[in-house]
């Protein structure tokens, strides 16, 4: 899977590079952003409320 | 192997690691960046409700005693909508200067994970007659009840609205399971019956990390400083105010 981008991402090995980095920083600030929030409230903990 | 065999263990192998990455990016999204996330929702949470009172600001010096209670101790409507900022909650236990606000709701992502205090729609109101009940998070998300379980009975806690100072003192603390709604009826622990005092309750989650109980500590109002006067003594000087 990581081999088979590795192998598409265009240019040199520089610049591959600097492209994984974008794209590992895009999915961490979607996570956080996004996908973290909406599923942490159907996690089993942190709730402090009382309630039926 | 042949090589198709060998590929599909090796995409396997890969997902797994990405699915461990992604847990531990979750655990640090939750355990760090919720804390950074709501420091600043917390001081506008407080800025907003403050910005909300008019009239001349306090003295700084608190007054040397504290006022009794009167019959009739003004009481705040109930606001209408959730997330409404209507008090500023001062525990002079947590630190010194320490505040955060109360805004109603109890919802997770419309009050709660801002950092603030979320009051229990259909409770009583600060200074009303029955059980004002606010929630919080004791971990992650600002947690303002971090040190809930530091309260001793005595402990004030202060609940300031653009009426004045309601001081409350700790009666008592309790670890209940989660469907305890009664823990914040009119009368705790009587859901039926009709309240004669002037109560709070704080429930926080218990253990920390955990919403397996809940940790609920229940108090008594003590005194009420209208806010023409000077802040109660039990808020120690040089605490109202700022942030």
């Amino acid at each position: 899977m990581y081999g088979w981008l590795w192998r598409h991402l265009p240019g040199p090995r520089g610049l591959r590079v600097l492209q994984v980095l974008v794209l590992v920083l895009v999915v961490v600030a979607v996570c956080f952003g996004w996908v973290f929030p909406a599923v942490a409230p159907h996690l089993p903990f942190n709730d402090g409320t009382v309630g039926e | 192997m042949s090589g198709r065999v060998r590929a599909a263990v090796g995409a396997v192998g890969e997902l797994c690691i990405t699915a461990g990455v992604l847990v531990l990016l979750f655990v640090t999204w939750q355990l760090w960046w919720t804390d950074v996330a709501a420091a600043d929702d917390q001081r506008a949470a407080v800025a907003a409700v403050q910005q909300t009172w008019s009239g001349p600001a306090p003295a700084d010096a608190p007054a040397p005693e504290d006022a009794p209670v009167p019959a009739e101790p003004p009481v705040l409507p109930e606001p209408a909508q959730d997330g409404e900022g209507f008090a500023v909650v001062h525990v002079p236990r947590f630190g010194e200067g320490w505040q955060v606000a109360a805004e109603q709701g109890v919802g997770l992502r419309a009050v709660l994970n801002d950092g603030v205090l979320g009051h229990y729609a259909g409770t009583a109101m600060p200074g009303g007659l029955g059980n004002f009940a606010l929630a919080g998070h004791r971990t992650t998300y600002g947690a303002p009840l971090s040190a809930v379980a530091d309260l001793q009975v005595g402990d004030p806690l202060v609940v300031e609205t653009a009426d004045g100072w309601y001081v409350y003192r700790v009666s008592g603390t309790e670890v209940v399971s989660p469907d305890r709604v009664d823990v914040i009826a009119a009368v705790p622990g009587d859901p039926a019956a009709a309240p004669t005092q002037r109560l709070i309750t704080l429930t926080a989650c218990h253990p920390r990390f955990s919403a397996r109980q809940r940790y609920v500590v229940h108090g008594v109002l003590d005194s009420f400083s209208p806010r023409d006067g000077r802040p109660p003594a039990a808020l120690g000087a040089g605490s109202s105010g700022g942030v």
